[in-house]
């Protein structure tokens, strides 16, 4: 690893280590006593957001194509996962960590086959159409899971409408570092010869095909993984919020989360980390002192959506990213200077 | 030039049919190691649409070709470029958003071996890996002047150096044979005078053979060893420079584009 | 006869989807909620109407009025701006816009549904044998009427072969003396315009009203005009009508409670072996 690189990474690092003490020392030490369960509820709200936020941006930042059905795939994580889990939980009693980290592990897998199966098909078609096979695979899983009920699948939960009685494993501790590792993977995917793969096919599909790329293989690759990471936000909602319902998973949650992504700046995944941790516990935290903004909060971003697009499409922060060890660099030369 | 050498690309009675066009038909083009062959014919003679056949971009309807002896029928365009056929655009085609030295990156895609696992997880492999075709493409760009303008956006580049840049990444493929969609279009006289002297370069150092497409009648005349002239899709005649100047069909065919019109064709 | 008659919603709107596409080539997702503006303005002017001793069915009027008036406000605020900018751009907006009026109406109206008071009281009637009720009739009747109107409007009119134009070569419309801008936005009255008689449509034979309406009917009309192959005024009456039946049919035979899965399987098949739907036009790209 280049010399650079290991310093930068390795503040990257320390911070994110930083910033878990930090929310420990919150959360853990009673810092802010008996609000401490609602704020990180909110936290881990806000983290399975910024996970499927980020899959999505796979998608529509760096292959170039929208998908309104990743609610879906979100969908398709967390039952197969709560299924799964709460099977196993019936037969033998496991510790927390592992329940977890089996429903994560399931959630992915199933999301990505289901992934594969639907986009080596549909990723022949592009834009608007593309767009439009993914919220009809999105609504086929909704209608499914809100009418197709297995019922008495398991004992203690039931299944068909609401699927109730899942574990609580999603602790905000576990939550955090699946996030972190995660946008990590992301970012490395992107930052690799795959990632610039796809996004030679976002700016030419036909110059990446004449320069060697394999442009339905890159597609179908990046569909899956992004489909496997919704699985796991999806895995981490459903054990966090224990009840499933199907219209959870509809067509205005997937909207929901293009919107934020188109906000925070399609193609950059600091910006998809911080709108998506905005915009999930800021409309929370609003209608904690106002009630009533709960009503408003989607016409709200709606709104802001129509004005970004028209007054900068690019979305808030465009392209960027945001880097720890950058602003440092950029500090530490100010004052090197100022010195000087 | 001996007949029994097998030719780096030939077509058999290549051809392609758009609905009842016959757009390219029965076309026997042969390159051979090292040479560089002109095609040329007036707009809408079929050119580009033997380029877009020979890279798998359209599937032709009658014939063949062969790259070193081997049938090449039926493959993608990606399959195509491994075998070791690259190509230019006539109306320029880069990664507009991506940095000058990341177009050209692309192009050792191909060969990476860095699996997924490696690349995500940054194994040591992975950045050695990074660290050497970063090199080599540094290599390319230097070649052709443009290591200064590496880490700027292509889109940025202006007008001649885009051209260049465009066949550093065809030369980043590693390929047995490179086609160049009118390079010189839309170039002004100094531009040209460059390309012609990067297309020498090239031949010198790799001495790879190159089919080119180009109206500059005078870049074509000057550089070309032998010259395919198309009209309505068929092969018109071939022959070296000196006898297409004076052979009166072509003029026939060329007649009202005297001025050899820097017009994109169909 | 009940799946005509839901065929028939689809279709009209379907129109306005192909319409609108097929001159700008931009899906209007907000197309759908054009339809729930239309059905709570009917909610609201019925009982005005009645208490002026005019029949109900003038609510149409005002709802027209009151669509078509939505329908060229998001236009000219939200998509005339965005217009040039990259394909990918315009469909965020129109998301946006559904999302507008989505949101704008639960804000307005509640998340409640609302019962739309009748407009025709007609009997039923037995043909060959089935008895068929009067609002289905009509429905139909009207629906085609409208569609034969349109046809002709675009095929034989001077503005219809306008809109012919525009989509072909944008450029060479303006030297021709066609205003594209303005071309557009009466593309954007007649889809809406349509849309207020879609909702009179829905609601004689739904009567439940909600702010979520437009998404769910959006969506199907929006399957039914790639059914018939986008931008095909022909593909968008004969795909809404077809998809109602084949709905219905599923509803009743198969599938009571997944009919919609069905209506999304047509959706992706019509798209992976035949994208530009049953009489659409390919396009495909130069090299």
């Amino acid at each position: 690893m280049p010399g650079i690189m290991k310093k930068r990474y390795l503040i990257t690092f320390a911070s994110v280590v930083l910033l878990f003490l930090l929310l420990c020392l919150l959360f853990d030490a009673g810092l802010l006593g008996r609000r401490s369960d609602y704020f990180n509820g909110l936290l881990t709200v806000g983290m399975f957001y910024i996970i499927v936020v980020c899959s999505l941006n796979l998608l529509t930042g760096y292959m170039g194509e929208f998908s309104l059905g990743q609610a879906g795939f979100m969908a398709i994580g967390a039952y197969s996962s709560a299924i799964v889990t709460t099977l196993i939980s019936d037969a033998v009693s496991l510790p927390a960590i592992v329940l977890y980290l089996i429903a994560v592990i399931v959630g992915a897998l199933v999301s990505a086959v289901i992934g594969l199966l639907v986009g080596i098909p549909a990723l022949r078609l592009s834009g608007d159409y593309l767009c439009i096979v993914t919220v009809a695979v999105a609504e086929i899983v909704r209608v499914i899971l809100s009418n197709v009920g297995i019922p008495a699948i398991t004992g203690s939960a039931t299944f068909g409408k609401s699927f109730a009685g899942i574990a609580h494993v999603s602790d905000y501790h576990y939550v955090y570092i699946t996030t972190v590792i995660c946008v990590a993977v992301m970012y490395c995917y992107i930052r690799s010869r795959y990632g610039r793969a796809l996004i030679a096919i976002r700016e030419d599909r036909i110059a990446a095909a004449a320069s060697g790329i394999n442009v339905t293989r890159t597609k179908v690759l990046t569909f899956t993984i992004s489909a496997a990471f919704a699985g796991i936000a999806g895995a981490v909602y459903a054990h966090y919020i224990t009840t499933l319902v199907p219209t959870y998973f509809n067509f205005s949650k997937s909207s929901e989360f293009l919107a934020i992504v188109i906000l925070g700046g399609s193609g950059s995944m600091t910006g998809s980390v911080v709108a998506a941790l905005i915009l999930s516990a800021l409309p929370q935290l609003i209608s904690y002192v106002v009630p009533a903004f709960v009503s408003y909060r989607m016409l709200i971003y709606a709104v802001i959506l129509v004005v970004v697009m028209i007054f900068r499409p690019g979305g808030l922060f465009g392209r960027r990213e945001f880097s720890m060890a950058g602003t440092l660099e950029k500090l530490t030369s100010r004052r090197k200077q100022q010195a000087a | 030039m001996t007949e029994e050498k097998i030719p780096v690309l030939e077509t058999k009675s290549l051809g392609i049919q758009f609905g009842g066009l016959k757009a390219v038909n029965d076309v026997n083009i042969k390159v051979y190691k090292g040479e560089l062959v002109g095609l040329i014919g007036p707009n809408g003679a079929g050119k580009t649409t033997i380029f877009n056949l020979i890279t798998g971009i359209y599937k032709p309807t009658s014939g063949s070709y062969l790259l070193c002896g081997k049938k090449m029928n039926g493959l993608k365009t990606h399959q195509v470029v491994k075998e070791g056929i690259a190509r230019t655009f006539q109306n320029i085609r880069l990664f507009k958003k991506m940095t000058v030295l990341d177009n050209v990156r692309i192009a050792f895609n191909k060969n990476m071996k860095a699996s997924l696992l490696q690349s995500v997880f940054r194994t040591p492999y992975f950045w050695k890996e990074e660290a050497e075709t970063k090199e080599k493409a540094m290599e390319l760009l230097k070649l052709f002047k443009l290591e200064s303008f590496a880490d700027q956006y292509a889109e940025n580049l202006p007008y001649g150096k885009q051209r260049l840049l465009e066949i550093a990444r065809a030369l980043a493929t590693d390929m047995k044979l490179l086609l160049l969609d009118e390079p010189a279009a839309g170039m002004n006289p100094v531009e040209t005078a460059e390309l012609k002297e990067s297309i020498k370069m090239l031949r010198q150092k790799f001495g790879i053979p190159i089919l080119l497409i180009e109206h500059d009648m005078s870049l074509v005349m000057s550089i070309c060893e032998r010259i395919y002239v198309l009209n309505f899709g068929e092969v018109l005649t071939s022959g070296v420079p000196s006898e297409i100047a004076v052979n009166p069909d072509v003029i026939a065919a060329y007649l009202g584009e005297e001025e050899e019109g820097d017009d994109s064709d169909a | 006869m009940y799946g005509l008659n839901l065929g028939s919603v689809y279709a009209l709107t379907a129109l306005g989807y192909t319409m609108v596409y097929g001159i700008i080539r931009m899906i209007n997702f907000a197309h759908g909620d054009f339809i729930m503006v239309g059905g709570f303005t009917l909610f609201y002017t019925i009982p005005v109407m009645n208490s002026l001793g005019l029949p109900p069915w003038f609510a149409v009027f005002a709802a027209i009025i009151v669509c078509v008036f939505v329908g060229v406000l998001t236009e000219q605020i939200a998509y005339k701006p965005v217009r040039g900018q990259s394909s990918t751009t315009a469909l965020i907006t129109a998301l946006g816009m559904s999302l507008v009026l989505e949101n704008g109406a639960l804000v307005l109206f509640g998340s409640s549904p609302r019962n739309v008071p009748p407009m025709f009281s007609l009997p039923t009637i037995t043909l060959f044998g089935a008895s068929v009720s009067g609002q289905t009739l009509l429905t139909l009747g009207i629906g085609i009427i409208v569609m034969l109107v349109l046809s002709l409007f675009i095929k034989y009119t001077k503005l219809g072969k306008a809109m012919r134009a525009v989509p072909e070569d944008k450029t060479a419309s303006t030297l021709v003396g066609i205003n594209v801008n303005k071309i557009i936005t009466i593309t954007f009255a007649i889809g809406s315009g349509l849309a207020a008689v879609a909702s009179m449509m829905y609601t004689t034979s739904y009567v439940s009203i909600k702010n979520e309406l437009g998404i769910t009917l959006g969506l199907k009309a929006f399957v039914a005009a790639v059914f018939g192959g986008i931008g095909s005024v022909t593909g968008a009456m004969a795909g809404g009508l077809l998809l109602g039946i084949i709905e219905n049919l599923v509803k009743v035979y198969m599938l009571p409670g997944a009919y919609e899965a069905v209506t999304y399987m047509i959706l992706i098949i019509v798209l992976l072996v035949r994208p530009t739907g049953l009489f659409g036009k390919a396009v495909s790209e130069k090299v």
